[in-house]
Order: structure tokens, then C-alpha cells, then sequence
């Protein structure tokens, strides 16, 4: 684990978390009445922040409004600890908060992600911010704000399975992998982008708050701990997560989400865990998938 | 239940600033009837057909509606849901420009579909059955359910406008130059169709026209319209064959004597 690093630099001259007291109050006021509409999108006055759009910015505002110095920080970028994009902001964090950094889900108080849900699940008390680059799910047929806001305000979410029909004919099935909509509290249709559907289950009665920042859009919404997601669905069509053939690689974990590694140019290949942490501490406890095995027993 | 109007227009009038869309109109339309609103460009047709259908907020009046129940409900007093709702279960709307009525990036399948899921049909394999089975109605092969409407000609898209409106099987409907775009052939067709739909299902609609052909073939009853204003109103044949007004006696001459 990466020591604390001081502030002696340039950012030392911010305020706690980057953005002065009267910004987090203002996100904390849009925070609190997403918690209170589950799945309904709070505009708030999104700020400029010192990285570009697409970096995540509505999801660090967000965790920077909720972050105290008792606070344990994970970043997450796909599933994986280690991306450019999670390094960076796990940095940022550390400089301007001087908060304590870990990969381990277990021990984190807050998890920023972009596109994962650990596979470990998430207790009481922890609390997932998503980056959400569009936060809209009817944007994509009704392009007019005015009336995507009218739709959720008198919950006319037809659209949304006009899509999922066009899906079915076009494709057979309905082939949405990632953003896959669904229904908060049983009212809100709330797009959790880009996530892939097969952590959709997950977010359902969850013991963990989640919150999910959109920056560009100066959008917050939220799911409460222990609230009703359902995936949209039709009744002879039901909502299905991706399912692998083999388990993971490394770890012969099943029934997590798995990520294709080329291993050669020759068409060789192998899936391992998405959720980089996940697979370490599973490798750490002496699980070992075909081929960890396979190289043991070469060595 | 025919003892009732289905829609009663009292007194509705709309201004656009000093200028007049329509002025003071009234009248009954009885469930069943077809009324085409007839007038020169520039008459007040679309306005009063979109005060009506409550996509406009006229400046002063009111609409009466008798609901499915039998509860008679004042239009512009519902509330916003309930308006939409009516408008995509009870009514349909046919605009003249199909693109304006149909969502032109989804199939033909998902237009005529679209009404049934917005009102809670979850089942794919209903909902397709029931769209091929509107689409043969308005005359299109079935085999063109998952094409875009882009791929259509204009009296397809016409259609395909209106069947998606039926699908829910709305008692009355709107429609504003309904045949306005189209080639005089595909015009003859289309006007044979409506009026075999209509007969059908024993709709009431409401049609805006500025071809008194149209008005003849269509409608029970008609009114004039001129400058804002009903200047003339009666039976279809009556107005047509036996004018009062100067200006119907005009528009008749210029018109359907060819
Ligand atoms: N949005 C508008 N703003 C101002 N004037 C309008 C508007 N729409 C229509 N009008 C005017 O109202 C009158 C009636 O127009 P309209 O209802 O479109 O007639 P029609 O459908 O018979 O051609 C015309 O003088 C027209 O210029
Ligand atoms: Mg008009
Ligand atoms: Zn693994």
C-alpha cells in the first residue's frame, strides 16, 4: 500500500477534499435529496475541477463532498486498481485529503468506480460512488430535455421498453450488456452507465448507499442501502446477466465478471477476474485457477 | 350511450398576441360522428383541431369529455398525467407530416408497439403479434415489421401513423390533413382505408381538411371555417350540395366543380 503523501505541493493551498466548504454543502444538499428520490436525477452546479470531463469529475466531486480524514479511499477503473484513470484519482485524494488509499474492498470506507461492482459484496456502512459520463436513460430516443424530465416526473417509461424491443427484433434477444436500465424503489428508471449488467444484481438491496456523479451532466442521483433495482425486462424476455464458461484463469473463481486477456499473437487467451483485488485475495488464500496450476507445475 | 356527447366545445377562442387563431367556436360531437373542419390555408383549422386535442391551451373556453366511465371530465382542469395518458389510450392524433407522429429511427414493429408498452404490456411476443396484426390492417406486409419508416413511402408512413394511433383502440381521433403530402393516387387509397377504419371500429374523429373531396368522402358533418371563425356548419351533403353562406357557395364552385 502507498504511504500518505504530505500536501507540500501545489494543490496544499486547497481546502480538505479540493473544493472550498460552501461547494460541499451545496453537493452534500443534492446528495441528501437523491437519497430521499431513489433513482430521481438532482441537478447541482457541477465545478470545474483539475482534471478534464470523462475523467470521472462528477464522481470525485461527489466523493470529495462526502469524504472525512477517518475515511479509507478505493478507485476503481473497469475492475482494476491499478488504471491510469484510478491511480490518478486515488493521488488526488491522498494529496488534497490526505486520506488513507486501499485496494481492498473490505477495508474501504468509500469506493469510487467507474464501470465495476466489486465482487466482494459491500456492508453497511461503505458507500460506492459511480462516475457516470450520461445519466439520462430516455436520452437516447427523446433527445429533448424537457420531455425526458416530463416522462420521469409523470413516469412514462414506455420508451424504455420500445428499446428493449427493437433489441429483441433486431437481435433475437435483448443484447444490452453495459447501462442496462432499471427501476429504483419501483419508480425512478435510472441508468447505472456504464456499469455492466451483470453487476445490476448487485445493486439490489444493497447494504451499501450508492451515489453516482455525473459531472458533464451535473447530475446526482442515488440508490439508499436496502432499496428495490429491478432490470427492465419483458415477461417472455427476462433480464439475464452474462454468464462465462470457465472460471477464472488465475483463480477459478466462478460467477464473477471475467475480462479477456490476449496472451499471444497466436490466438492465445485466457479470462481472469475483472476484480483485480478479488482475485488476488482469493489467489492469497490458496485458490488457484487453470492457469496458475498449469504454471506451478511447470516451475 | 349515445345520449351523451362524446366532446363538447364551448365558446373556445385563441389568440396569438393581437392575432386571431380561432374565435368563440362551439359544438357537439357525438360518439360515432366524423366532423371535418374545412377553410382556406390560414383559416384556424389546425389551431381549434390542436386547442381541442389539448396540445395548445386556448386563451379562452372549454372542452367537456366523456370518459370511458361515463364521467363527463372538463379537459383543460385534468391534470397533466391523466391528459397524456387519455391522449395515448383513448385518442389518436395523425399529424400531416408522418415524421411528426412516428419515431423514424425505430422499426415499424416498435411504432405500432409503442403505445401498448407505454401502458404496462410487458410481453414481447403479444406486443409483435398484435403490431403485424395492425400493420396487414393498414395494408403493410408483415414482413416489413423491423424495418425503419425511413425505408417507407410517404402513404406507408401515413399507415404506419395510423396504425400505431389504433393500437390502443382510442374512441375518437384527430387528424390535420391527413392526406396532405401525398400523390393524388396514394391520396384515394388512404382515404379508402380511414374510411374503412373508421367504419370498423366506430371511431369519432375530427378532421381537419382543406379538400372539401376529402370532407365528402369522409365526414358526417362539416364545418366552415374563415378567418377564425365557423361561418357555416351542417350535415356533410347538406353543406355541399346546398350552401348558405356566400363564402361556402365560393368555395364549393371553385373547388368540386371541376
Ligand atoms: N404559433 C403561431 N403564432 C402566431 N400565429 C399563428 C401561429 N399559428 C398559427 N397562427 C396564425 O393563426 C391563424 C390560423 O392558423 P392555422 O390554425 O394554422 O390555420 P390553418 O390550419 O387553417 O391553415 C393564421 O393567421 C396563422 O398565421
Ligand atoms: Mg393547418
Ligand atoms: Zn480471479
Amino acid at each position: 500500500m502507498s504511504p500518505e503523501v504530505p500536501s507540500d505541493q501545489g494543490l496544499a493551498a486547497y481546502n480538505f477534499a479540493y473544493l472550498d466548504e460552501q461547494t460541499k454543502r451545496m453537493i452534500r444538499r443534492a446528495i441528501l435529496k437523491a437519497i430521499a428520490i431513489p433513482g430521481y436525477q438532482v441537478p447541482f452546479a457541477s465545478r470545474e475541477m483539475p482534471m478534464p470531463y470523462g475523467w470521472g469529475t462528477g464522481g470525485v466531486q461527489v466523493t470529495a463532498s462526502i469524504i472525512g480524514p477517518d475515511d479509507v479511499l478505493k478507485v476503481i477503473d473497469q475492475g482494476a486498481d491499478d488504471t491510469t484513470n484510478a491511480v490518478s484519482i486515488r493521488a488526488f485524494f491522498q494529496k488534497v485529503a490526505n486520506v488513507a488509499v486501499t485496494t481492498h474492498t473490505k477495508e474501504a470506507t468509500i469506493i469510487q468506480t467507474r464501470h465495476r461492482i466489486p465482487e466482494q459484496a459491500l456492508s453497511e456502512g461503505q458507500v460506492l460512488v459511480y462516475q457516470v459520463p450520461i445519466p439520462e436513460p430516455l436520452r437516447f430516443l427523446e433527445p429533448r430535455e424537457t420531455e425526458t424530465r416530463k416522462m420521469h416526473a409523470l413516469e412514462e417509461y414506455g420508451l424504455m421498453h420500445v428499446k428493449l424491443y427493437e433489441d429483441i427484433a433486431h437481435n433475437g434477444r435483448i443484447s444490452k450488456t453495459y447501462a442496462y436500465p432499471v427501476k429504483v424503489a419501483g419508480r425512478y428508471v435510472m441508468d447505472p452507465s456504464p456499469t455492466p449488467k451483470f453487476d445490476n444484481p448487485k445493486m439490489h438491496m444493497s447494504d451499501a448507499l450508492q451515489l453516482f456523479g455525473a459531472g458533464r451532466e451535473k447530475r446526482i442521483y442515488a440508490i439508499p442501502p436496502y432499496t428495490e433495482v429491478v432490470s427492465l425486462d419483458f415477461e417472455d424476455h427476462p433480464f439475464e446477466i452474462q454468464r462465462f464458461d470457465k472460471p477464472c484463469a488465475l483463480c477459478g473463481a466462478e460467477n464473477v465478471y471475467l475480462d479477456e486477456v490476449i496472451l499471444d499473437d497466436k490466438g492465445g487467451r485466457m479470462f481472469v477476474c475483472s476484480d483485480t483485488d478479488h482475485c488476488e485475495d482469493r489467489r492469497e488464500h490458496g485458490h488457484a485457477g487453470e492457469m496458475l496450476a498449469r504454471q506451478e507445475a511447470a516451475e | 350511450m349515445t345520449d351523451a356527447p362524446l366532446l363538447k366545445v364551448n365558446a373556445v377562442s385563441k389568440f396569438y398576441g393581437q392575432r386571431i387563431g380561432c374565435k368563440e367556436v362551439s359544438f357537439d360531437l357525438w360518439p360515432g360522428e366524423v366532423l371535418a373542419i374545412v377553410g382556406e390555408s390560414g383559416s384556424g383549422k389546425t389551431t381549434l383541431l390542436n386547442c381541442i386535442s389539448t396540445r395548445l391551451l386556448p386563451t379562452t373556453g372549454s372542452v367537456e369529455y366523456t370518459m370511458r366511465d361515463g364521467s363527463v371530465r372538463d379537459l383543460y382542469h385534468m391534470s397533466e398525467a391523466e391528459r397524456r395518458f387519455l391522449m395515448r389510450t383513448d385518442w389518436g392524433f395523425v399529424h400531416q407530416n408522418p415524421a411528426d407522429g412516428l419515431r423514424m429511427t425505430v422499426s415499424a414493429g416498435a411504432n405500432v408497439g409503442e403505445r401498448l408498452m407505454a401502458v404496462g404490456n410487458r410481453h414481447y411476443g403479444n406486443i409483435r403479434a398484435t403490431a403485424s396484426d395492425w400493420l396487414t390492417r393498414v395494408e403493410i406486409s408483415k414482413d416489413r415489421i423491423d424495418d425503419a419508416p425511413r425505408a417507407f413511402s410517404g402513404g406507408m408512413r401515413q399507415r404506419l401513423q395510423i396504425a400505431r394511433n389504433l393500437v390502443t383502440g382510442p374512441r375518437l381521433v384527430f387528424m390535420d390533413e391527413p392526406t396532405g403530402g401525398l400523390d393524388v393516387s396514394v391520396q384515394a387509397r388512404l382515404l379508402d382505408l380511414v374510411r374503412g377504419l373508421v367504419n370498423d371500429l366506430g371511431l369519432s374523429a375530427i378532421i381537419v381538411t382543406h379538400d372539401l373531396a376529402v370532407a365528402r368522402l369522409l365526414s358526417h358533418r362539416m364545418m366552415v371555417m374563415k378567418d377564425g371563425h365557423v361561418i357555416e356548419h351542417g350535415l356533410t351533403d347538406r353543406v355541399l350540395d346546398d350552401p348558405r353562406e356566400p363564402y361556402t357557395q365560393l368555395l364549393v364552385s371553385s373547388i368540386l366543380q371541376v
